[in-house]
């Protein structure tokens, strides 16, 4: 059903990479819910939760010891933005649970941020390289409005599942409803199958 | 907190230019639903060749005790837009565009909650705080409220004789503020501050609501929101407290 009188930009040539509803974007909006939290790097931690129980917590110089990957990958915001080829370097989450002793780590996940916020996904949206901390987008130390200076990034799941300014990934049995999915948002949030709230 | 429904039609009932830039826009859903204040809409246009666009929209009116027939947005025109030139130049009473709501869970207020609330918004970015003060004086609320507005010039401020109107009547505080330097006054209206919102004017309209709000509602472009709440935390009120909805980049 056209819209009378729309013409709109018209059809993108990549269109064949944006998910449903989507459109690209060459900015970088911020879109955060609250103020930016100021975080000091001199008392930052990080820490892996087997449930309850911390089992594995780095500082700021340790958790730089850890090994380091890149990649450059496609992003999509709930709120249709994508971004196409953000290059992020950071600590992926398989090497955090080799790194903590954890080989069949529980099947869900809250990850944690400095300000109170969470967000939950499937432990196995983060295994196989597809998830990691990350310390740096585009070659510099990622700004405190984009989540700096650490983030989650899970770059197949809808973005608010990329926790800014993360301090901690909890890996629980249940599929526990983390901030957004606690108002209205989708608890797992796949783009491709356009799941941005609750029932979809 | 009400949920989103499937994509469905909405009739434009009524457009009405409000600021130079800005028009208000009344739709009616083909199937009303129920919505918090604060809450926004996606509109979806298709072009012929199918090429679809989509924008969120804050409804600026104030949800009534049933599904309301008609829900008001608040549209700013903007330079080298995609769809806000549609709405202001092209769109008229009659034609159908699709509508996707409510949405939003955060940035959301209801006569139930506890105040005093501080609300500020930057340009376009009063119109969710629209809805939220248009319920609190539908409500008849008795917290403490301050509304700080600010804008280019005085007759961007949107909405600006409603308010001064809840101020004399509603015990709503209305703070008005333009940035230009030439920017006049509007009859109507008390006399806006001049000049951008600081720490120091923060700091007046805090001791107004009696020190800190229980929630303050921060909304408008990035780079405004992210100095307004930096300059709100450095005043000591709790990150916490505040919520924000920031548009554009």
């Amino acid at each position: 059903m056209a819209t009378r009188g729309f013409s709109g930009r018209g059809r993108p040539p990549d269109e064949g990479r944006l998910p449903p509803g989507q459109s690209l974007t060459s900015d970088f909006p911020v879109l955060s819910a609250g103020p930016t939290p100021k975080v000091d790097t001199r008392t930052w931690t990080f820490t892996i939760k087997d449930g309850p129980r911390p089992v594995a917590r780095w500082d700021w110089t340790d958790f730089h010891e850890l090994p380091q990957r890149e990649f450059t990958v496609d992003i999509h915001c709930v709120t249709t933005w994508s971004k196409f080829d953000t290059r992020w370097r950071g600590v992926a989450v398989d090497d955090l649970l080799a790194a903590a002793g954890i080989d069949s780590p529980r099947p869900f996940v809250l990850a944690h941020s400095i300000d109170g916020y969470s967000t939950n996904l499937p432990t196995a949206d983060l295994a196989g390289g597809r998830g990691m901390v990350a310390l740096y987008y585009d070659d510099q130390p990622i700004a405190p409005d984009h989540g700096g200076p650490a983030r989650l990034v899970v770059p197949h799941l809808y973005f608010w599942k990329s926790a800014k300014w993360v301090n901690a990934l909890q890996f629980l049995a249940r599929d526990e409803a983390g901030f957004w999915e606690l108002r209205g948002y989708h608890m797992r949030g796949d783009p491709w199958q356009e799941q941005r709230y609750t029932d979809d | 907190m009400p949920a989103p429904g499937s994509w469905q039609p909405a009739r434009i009932v009524r457009t009405e230019r409000a600021t130079p830039s800005i028009l208000r826009c009344f739709l009616a859903p083909a199937r009303p639903f129920r919505f918090v204040a604060g809450q926004h809409v996606d509109l979806r246009l298709t072009a012929e060749d199918g090429y679809q666009a989509r924008r969120s929209y804050s409804i600026a009116s104030s949800p009534g005790p049933e599904p309301d027939d008609l829900i008001e947005l608040a549209m700013e025109r903007l330079e080298g837009g995609e769809v806000s030139p549609y709405f202001h130049d092209v769109a008229g009473p009659g034609d159908e565009v699709e509508l996707r709501g409510p949405i939003g869970g955060h940035f959301v207020w209801t006569p139930a909650d506890a105040g005093p609330w501080l609300f500020i918004g930057g340009g376009s970015g009063i119109v969710p705080l629209a809805s939220m003060v248009r319920h609190r004086h539908a409500s008849g609320s008795a917290s403490r409220a301050c509304l700080v507005h600010s804008a280019r010039t005085a007759a961007e401020l949107l909405y600006r004789g409603e308010f001064a109107t809840m101020q004399s009547s509603g015990g709503l505080v209305y703070r008005p503020a333009v940035t230009r330097a030439d920017a006049a006054a509007m009859p109507g209206m008390p006399a806006p501050d001049q000049g951008r919102l600081d720490a120091a004017r923060l700091e007046a309209v805090l001791a107004l609501l009696g020190g800190a709000p229980q929630v303050a509602y921060l909304c408008g472009r990035n780079a405004f929101v992210e100095t307004i709440a930096e300059l709100l935390v450095a005043l000591g009120v709790p990150s916490r407290s505040i919520r924000t909805e920031r548009y554009g980049g």
